[in-house]
């Protein structure tokens, strides 16, 4: 009957309340996820956690979790708030078999450093985060995994250096950066100077208001600078509205190429004809044809189990970059047991599976996902792991790869993060670790 | 030497996102106008309607039905908002009345999203937004278009203002509220149209900007652009949201492109504000609004 409705939902809701005040069997490990499923930011959160929750459903469903330990997870909603991601942090953080946290958030990632190596818990910052964050020695619990931002900016050089035929022919060539005026934007700002020093190419860096949904000034700009090219460091509505300006100031759309964040169908459909031709990095490559999408489409999504509501976004860049995220954290989980046993490990003890995270392109292919991303190769003291990144053009239906796997020039960069993280170090009086110390601080 | 033409084009740029400002600004004047409120909803309404009316293209609605069916559900809109959240709070002071539709904003913008998802949509209303050559100055089909919009929109409230029974109530409300109601005028029916009337409004401007932006929830923070242009052409005057627009529009523009250099960029967003505090400093009223004179 109609009225008893709202009592079942009430049973219903005080059931999962209850449920989640219990602690977790012996055999399971915990995803807390500080999702954002609401919000301005609510297509690429969906997307992610989708993905990363669509894997976790996969080794459950086929291999019955982790060598028999069962994969559990229980999201927050943060509507991608810093003080809401914290909130859901204090919350869930002491429930059994916490593995790690994954927040797809610079402002929470930032909040959450301290604590998370209070507690001895890794943080999973994917493609994003603080640059330093890289070294090891100076940040244990953080992992930056595949591409940092300053690895992001080598890449996007090195794929410009490679379409105008080499390094060396970018001297003179003017690239302009349009950033997004937050932490987040200018994070890149000291590097792409260092790259133009190195390279002897022309650089202005152009600051768009958050959240940017005007840029006619910044694009007049552009058009008298006569820039070669345009990188577009941009999150969210920024994103199609630089590309419809560009598209009204005359500038090519192929000759802008959009940073890690700005790389999704949310960014592009909006703009319409205006963003076909639109080039931007990857790390993962979007579509449903790899093996290990094709599992989750006929393993989970054929049980009813799916997470997206709508079936279209499976194989898109958020929905990917979440799957491979739910590669990387399972398999550190597995390298992990290897070393301490099949059953639930500490935060610490995944960590310890984190800096050991080393997948060849073998491992990947044997994973079913060869072509969707290249290799990782996390140690003790470079928790970013040597990402491969790829380009992709918008045919205005789709993305399609235009380039191999590049490397960003690690060699380059590595100094430059060292002297970041040991003044991060001298600041907040952290001892820095050394590959003496790295295995007994497991 | 000073490059008068890109001064031109960064002047004519700024004066035609000026009108984008102005279309939002509207909805608030009318609500002001009549009730003392500002609507702080606006913004969601805007998102509401762009995203109601982009779900039913998208499910096949031929683009005539899914704009009149839009405009139905903010009738609809305007009508519950009058009934549910406005007439309980009769009498309320403004304060009050502004906090609830603070608490109505969040209302709508997480119904907009319950009842058609959180998606990023295209919409495509067939006007080009590629450039044409003006004497050397690039100007965009799509802005010419939204200011013709602007200006008709204008026209049609000014004729409805002064030729319509319901207009001439607008304005009776407007002057004084309780002698409105003195002469029989009744106060909910003349709310419930001029919400009605925002609502509209909102389907028009969540209609050119949602083309400009995409349909996403960030729609619903134009109304951050709105409020200079209300603070410069007052709260309560049409002809103030359309001259108001276009100053922000071009001061905002021009203030990045010559002055923002000088301050590492990135200051159109708050230039507006600046120039509408000093404007608020000698002119509370803004540029055309009723100077309140209040007997003691």
């Amino acid at each position: 009957m109609k009225i008893f409705k709202p009592f079942r939902l009430a049973a219903v809701a005080s059931a999962i309340a209850i449920a989640s005040l219990l602690p977790a069997k012996a055999d399971e490990q915990f995803f807390p996820l500080q999702s954002y499923r609401v919000g301005p930011y609510a297509a690429g959160g969906t997307g992610f956690f989708g993905g990363f929750i669509d894997y976790l459903n996969l080794i459950n469903i086929r291999d019955g979790g982790v060598n028999g330990v069962k994969l559990t997870w229980d999201e927050g909603e943060t509507q991608y708030e810093v003080e809401r991601g914290v909130e859901v942090y204090e919350r869930l953080k002491n429930r059994p078999g916490v593995a790690a946290w994954n927040p797809l958030s610079v402002g929470i990632a930032y909040a959450m450093i301290d604590r998370i190596t209070k507690d001895k818990v890794p943080l999973i910052t994917i493609n994003h985060g603080r640059t330093d964050s890289t070294d090891g020695r100076v940040f244990p619990y953080v992992f930056p995994l595949l591409l940092n931002p300053y690895s992001e900016t080598s890449g996007i050089v090195n794929y410009i250096a490679t379409r105008e035929g080499g390094p060396e022919k970018l001297k003179g060539k003017k690239i302009v950066v349009l950033y997004h005026g937050s932490p987040y934007g200018k994070e890149t700002i000291p590097i792409y100077k260092l790259l133009a020093d190195k390279l002897g190419f022309e650089l202005e860096q152009i600051e768009v208001p958050h959240p940017g949904n005007e840029q006619q000034s910044q694009w007049l700009s552009i058009r008298r600078a006569k820039a070669d090219y345009v990188v577009l460091r941009g999150w969210g509505v920024m994103n199609p509205v630089a590309l419809k300006t560009a598209q009204k100031v005359g500038f090519p759309v192929d000759h802008i190429v959009g940073n890690v964040w700005s790389n999704s169908e949310e960014d592009v459909i909006p703009a319409g004809d205006a963003a076909k031709g639109y080039v931007a990095i990857t790390t993962q490559a979007s579509g449903a044809q790899y093996p290990v999408l094709q599992e989750i489409i006929k393993t989970v999504y054929g049980a009813g189990k799916g997470n997206l509501d709508d079936k279209k976004r499976i194989g898109s860049v958020y929905h990917n970059l979440g799957i491979v995220n739910g590669i990387l954290n399972v398999e550190a989980i597995r390298i992990a047991q290897a070393k301490f046993g099949h059953r639930t490990l500490t935060g610490d003890e995944v960590r310890w599976g984190f800096e050991h995270l080393q997948l060849d392109p073998a491992r990947v292919e044997a994973l079913g996902a060869k072509d969707l991303f290249h290799s990782i190769n996390v140690t003790w003291d470079n928790h970013e792991g040597d990402g491969r990144v790829t380009f992709q053009q918008w045919d205005g239906t789709k993305w399609k790869v235009v380039s191999d796997w590049i490397s960003p020039d690690w060699a380059f960069l590595r100094p430059i993060i060292e002297k970041s993280s040991t003044a991060y170090a001298a600041e907040h009086n952290i001892k820095i670790r050394t590959s003496d110390d790295a295995p007994l601080s497991q | 030497m000073f490059d008068y033409q890109f001064f031109i084009e960064v002047l004519v740029g700024g004066l035609l996102s000026g009108v984008m400002y102005s279309l939002v600004a509207i909805g608030f004047v009318l609500i002001y106008k009549t009730s003392g409120v500002l609507n702080f909803a606006q913004g969601a309404m805007i998102l509401f309607a762009a995203l109601t009316f982009v779900s039913l293209l998208e499910r096949g609605v031929p683009f005539p039905l899914a704009l009149l069916a839009t405009l139905a559900v903010m009738v609809v809109l305007g009508i519950a908002v009058e009934r549910f959240v406005l007439r309980p709070l009769v009498n309320q002071p403004p304060i009050t009345l502004f906090m609830a539709t603070l608490g109505l904003s969040y209302v709508i913008e997480g119904a907009a999203q319950l009842l058609w998802g959180a998606q990023v949509h295209g919409l495509d209303l067939g006007i080009s937004d590629t450039p044409f050559d003006v004497a050397g100055v690039l100007i965009s089909q799509f802005d010419l278009f939204a200011a013709a919009v602007a200006g008709a929109l204008v026209a049609l409230f000014a004729l409805f203002f002064r030729y319509t029974r319901t207009g001439l109530a607008f304005r009776a409300v407007a002057d004084d509220q309780f002698a409105a109601l003195a002469v029989g005028l009744r106060l909910p029916r003349v709310w419930a149209a001029v919400w009605t009337a925002a609502g509209i409004v909102a389907v028009v401007a969540g209609l050119l900007w949602g083309a400009r932006l995409g349909v996403q929830f960030s729609l619903s923070l134009i109304v951050l652009k709105a409020l200079p242009v209300l603070v410069l052409g007052g709260f309560d005057s049409i002809a103030g949201a359309i001259v108001g627009g276009l100053l922000i529009g071009a001061i905002e523009k021009l203030a990045e492109v010559y002055v923002g250099p000088f301050f590492g960029g990135g200051i159109e967003a708050w230039a507006a504000y600046v120039v509408a505090l000093g404007f608020l400093l000698v002119r509370p009223s803004g540029l055309f609004g009723q100077k309140l004179v209040e007997r003691v």
